[in-house]
């Protein structure tokens, strides 16, 4: 993989892969998400705040299929669901990732990025249009080593079959050694290149985030969805992920982060929306969201069901001001 | 090689030897040598029961067998100190006295019980008996009065490739040897003599380390490892001289194995429960006989035997779709039920459909009798064969049938199990939800394990039909799938070897021990209690299911964790 170091604010937007609009969710009598609009550009890190229980898991759970929406609608722009013609399909198989870092680069084939169209309807194939996310609460394959939890991402991309897998012709051996070398490649990417046959239940708790988005960058999505990434990190793994996190932003791919530290959020994400009890507050650049008197309001505000260990409210606020 | 730098920090604890009692080793090799001389004493004054041990100097099989233990023994006691000291910085010889001693004890004491009651009292036990009795016992007690010491881990042993091979040789060898030495006795104790030979035989040689050694060649020399294991199941025939007595009892085991071992995709790799899958031999079977040349056959249609095969496998993996399809997107409770539900309902299919109810298929509880021997390429399964001037009869025929079968569906299983296919199954098991998340298609891999499954079953149905020679509906009840999965847990969810262990054991046992026929429900029963509080992973553990159901079990994860950062070296 070429990762050059980009500047992180130097982002090359492109066009609008997710456009999410009024979507709502409602579990028995408790609205969750209600009416929340969100677009996502090409090449873009777009944050998303709240306090507890603002809605915002269950909000990426309708973003990714896993809940639909009570309301709302939810569309994608990621790899057609079904390839036109057999030959593009082969190249895009062989096409690797390097391939999308061009794709941002060179204006002139943004267009090629292709319609909006509703969400499928299940999660699995929400994976193969090209959108992938990691857990708040970790689930990793804990018996599985890293690189077996990474190769299970790979599923969706590729196709031996039940009768191929019997007979192991030189297509499957071809198919599982070119799954292998690209799970390795994504844990040399994340920075877990040693700790390849490592039991992911034995990994720490660092280590077992960043395998996670391994695994889900493994299903080559050209939207990520990261659900608290840095929950329980120190300082220092919350500053290597932020790298991680715009070293895959220079790969091309369109990034939505859910986090409570607000230092975190406010120096990694190009745009930031912030919900409360399940409704848009503000909508912004991190400079205007951090500047909002509404956002510190309603951190202070819903402070009885803050966790403890959370970052405290206006201060973290107060303190991620240039 | 590299491994000597970790060597290095447990060297100097090897060289300190511990303080010895010193009568404990003298008083081993006084053991030895009273099994030894015991053992070529008569043990019993009737010379008609435990297959004649009344002779001096001339010692029965179950003499011999003593005979064994002893000579392995004094190999540990030559390993602890003496010439074989180099081989002692190894194994832990003094584990495995504790076991061949308490083992050889247990076994004595069992024999003089056994010379008792078949003949009248201990009055019929001779000196040799006794003699032997208390060899035993020194070599336990000096086992016992043996320091435990710190061994170098036997996995940095680097020995040339030939001595791997000659350890899987030497093992596969002994296996065939034992496997038609026990079918052979004829009596229950005899057998039972055996089992406690084989049991402690084996638990010594785990004890002492031997085995996991042996494992770790098997490993590195995997392909002979399977092509020797086969080898011997190909050979045991060889063995038998046309006797079809042990080939009936070891083809049911074939057959029971391979179900089994199709039974262990569904259950050991994808996790289904599955309460039904006898319904799926049986749909294999019943086609195979409704369109075989037997004259009660109820459809007119006779095609060759391999298209019979395709057809059986087929409908059953079709039955497999129908009752996957609704059931597999429900919870792992509704699928047992319906799964269970599917097996009744396809012997009450059986048995109705008799004309009576609906279309003549299956001539109702009667069944199908009748169907004639396989002919394949001109190969008559009926008929006695002469290959090598040795004479097989037609279980012996069948065997090898279903060994090729065997090993067909152990090939399916190991392929499927190291594939994508295989990953995904292991996902599904792990977190089905996170599974999903990641794109794997969890309802379709359920789904295709369902219906391998099934295929598989249905296979071999189509040629036990054959070999029974009927069909019948109470040959398909329910208590025939729950020993299925009998099999599997017991040997070992998701294993191949241990599968294998449970359906022979299993189906061999009661076999053997008529007796014991009464009881068996109990004693498996009790049996399966007891693994699943103490060993839920099975005889022989699949790594994965060993932590699966030792979640918190750190160390086991450690160690797990070591053996694969070693293995992908
Ligand atoms: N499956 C569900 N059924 C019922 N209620 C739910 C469900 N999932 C979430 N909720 C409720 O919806 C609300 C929003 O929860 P959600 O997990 O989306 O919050 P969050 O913003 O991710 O909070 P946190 O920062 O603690 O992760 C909460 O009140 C929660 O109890
Ligand atoms: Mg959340």
């Amino acid at each position: 993989m070429t990762v050059t170091d980009a500047p992180p604010a130097a982002a090359a937007v492109g066009g609008t892969v997710l456009e999410a609009s009024g979507v709502t969710m409602r579990f028995g009598g408790l609205l969750a998400v209600n009416n929340v609009n969100l677009t996502v550009r090409e090449g873009e890190i777009v944050g998303l705040i709240g306090p507890n229980g603002a809605g915002k898991t269950t909000f990426f759970n309708c973003l990714t299929g896993l809940y639909k929406p009570t309301s709302g609608q939810v569309r994608f722009a990621g790899v057609p669901r079904k390839a036109p013609k057999p030959p593009k399909r082969k190249r895009v198989k062989k096409a690797p990732s390097a391939a999308a870092v061009d794709a941002v680069t060179v204006a002139v084939q943004v267009p090629s990025l292709p319609k909006l169209s509703p969400l499928p309807p299940k999660p699995r194939a929400v994976v193969r249009a090209g959108m992938a996310r990691t857990f708040q609460n970790i689930r990793l394959f804990a018996n599985m080593t890293a690189l077996e939890n990474v190769m299970v991402g790979r599923y969706s991309r590729t196709s031996a079959g039940a009768i191929t897998s019997v007979l192991r012709g030189p297509k499957f051996r071809r198919e599982e050694a070119a799954t292998r070398a690209r799970a390795q490649e994504l844990l040399d990417f994340v920075g877990l290149g040693k700790s390849t046959e490592h039991l992911a239940r034995n990994m720490p708790y660092g280590d077992q985030r960043r395998l996670e988005i391994a695994r889900a960058l493994a299903t080559d999505p050209k939207l990520i969805l990261l659900d608290e990434p840095t929950a329980g990190m120190n300082p220092q793994e919350t500053k290597q992920a932020m790298d991680l996190i715009f070293k895959i932003r220079d790969l091309g791919l369109s990034v939505v982060v859910i986090e409570h530290d607000m230092r975190f959020i406010f120096t990694l994400c190009d745009r930031v929306l912030c919900l409360v009890r399940g409704e848009t507050l503000v909508e912004g650049t991190p400079g205007e969201v951090q500047s909002d008197p509404r956002v510190i309001e309603a951190y202070i505000g819903s402070g009885e069901d803050d966790d403890e260990d959370d970052d405290g409210p206006q201060d973290v606020v107060e303190e991620a001001k240039p | 090689m590299t491994d000597v730098q970790t060597e290095t920090p447990a060297a100097p604890e090897v060289a300190v030897a511990p303080k010895a009692n010193p009568v404990a080793w003298p008083l081993g090799l006084a053991g030895v040598v009273l099994v030894i001389v015991g053992s070529f004493l008569s043990w019993s004054y009737d010379g008609t029961i435990l297959n004649d041990l009344s002779i001096d100097f001339f010692p029965g099989g179950l003499q011999i067998l003593a005979i064994v233990i002893a000579v392995l023994s004094l190999v540990l006691l030559l390993a602890a100190k003496g010439p074989l000291a180099a081989l002692g910085s190894w194994l832990d010889a003094t584990l495995g006295l504790r076991t061949f001693g308490t083992g050889l004890v247990l076994y004595m004491a069992l024999v003089l019980v056994a010379i008792s009651v078949e003949s009248e009292g201990l009055i019929n036990v001779n000196p040799g008996g006794y003699v032997t009795l208390v060899g035993a016992l020194l070599i336990a007690v000096s086992g016992w009065l043996l320091p435990l010491r710190q061994l170098r881990n036997m996995k940095a042993a680097k020995l040339p490739g030939w001595v791997d091979i000659l350890a899987i040789a030497v093992l596969m060898g002994s296996l065939l040897f034992l496997a038609a030495y026990a079918l052979g006795l004829e009596d229950a104790w005899s057998f039972i003599l055996c089992l406690v030979f084989i049991a402690t035989a084996a638990t010594g040689l785990f004890r002492t380390g031997a085995m996991s050694w042996v494992a770790q060649a098997g490993q590195r020399n995997r392909k002979v490892l399977t092509l020797a294991s086969f080898a011997v199941a190909f050979l045991f025939p060889f063995t038998q001289d046309g006797s079809d007595a042990n080939m009936s009892i070891a083809t049911s085991v074939l057959v029971f194995a391979a179900t089994a071992m199709g039974l262990n995709i569904v259950v050991g790799l994808a996790g289904l429960l599955d309460l039904g899958y006898i319904a799926f031999l049986g749909s294999g079977a019943y086609v195979a006989a409704t369109l075989s040349q037997s004259a009660f056959a109820t459809i007119g249609w006779k095609p060759p035997f391999l298209v019979v095969v395709l057809v059986g496998a087929l409908v059953a993996m079709l039955l497999g779709l129908v009752i996957g399809s609704p059931t597999l997107r429900v919870s792992g409770d509704y699928l047992a039920i319906v799964t269970l539900g599917f097996g009744e309902i396809f012997r009450f299919a059986m048995f109705n459909l008799d004309g009576n109810n609906g279309p003549n298929l299956t001539n109702g509880p009667n069944g199908i009798p009748g169907i004639p021997d396989l002919e394949l390429f001109g190969f008559n399964f009926g008929a006695v064969h002469h290959p090598f001037g040795i004479e097989l009869g037609r279980f012996s025929n069948y065997y090898f049938l279903l060994l090729i079968l065997t090993g067909g569906v152990i090939l399916v299983f190991s392929r499927l199990n190291n594939s994508r296919i295989g990953r995904g199954w292991v996902a599904i098991r792990e977190d089905e939800k996170a599974a999903e998340a990641m794109g794997v298609n969890v309802f379709g891999l359920k789904l295709l394990a369902f219906a391998v499954g099934a295929f598989l079953a249905g296979l071999a149905g189509t040629i036990k039909a054959h070999q029974d020679g009927a069909v019948s509906p109470d040959q398909y009840i329910f208590l025939e799938s729950a020993f299925l999965l009998a099999a599997i847990v017991l040997g070992g969810m998701g294993t191949i070897a241990g599968v294998l262990l449970g359906a022979t054991i299993l189906k061999l046992l009661p076999e053997k021990l008529r007796f014991f026929s009464e009881y068996r429900l109990l004693l498996f029963g009790i049996t399966l209690v007891l693994m699943m509080r103490f060993r839920p992973e099975g005889l022989v553990a699949s790594r994965r299911r060993q932590l699966e159901f030792h979640e918190d079990d750190e160390h086991l994860a450690e160690v797990v964790e070591n053996e694969l950062v070693e293995e992908a070296k």
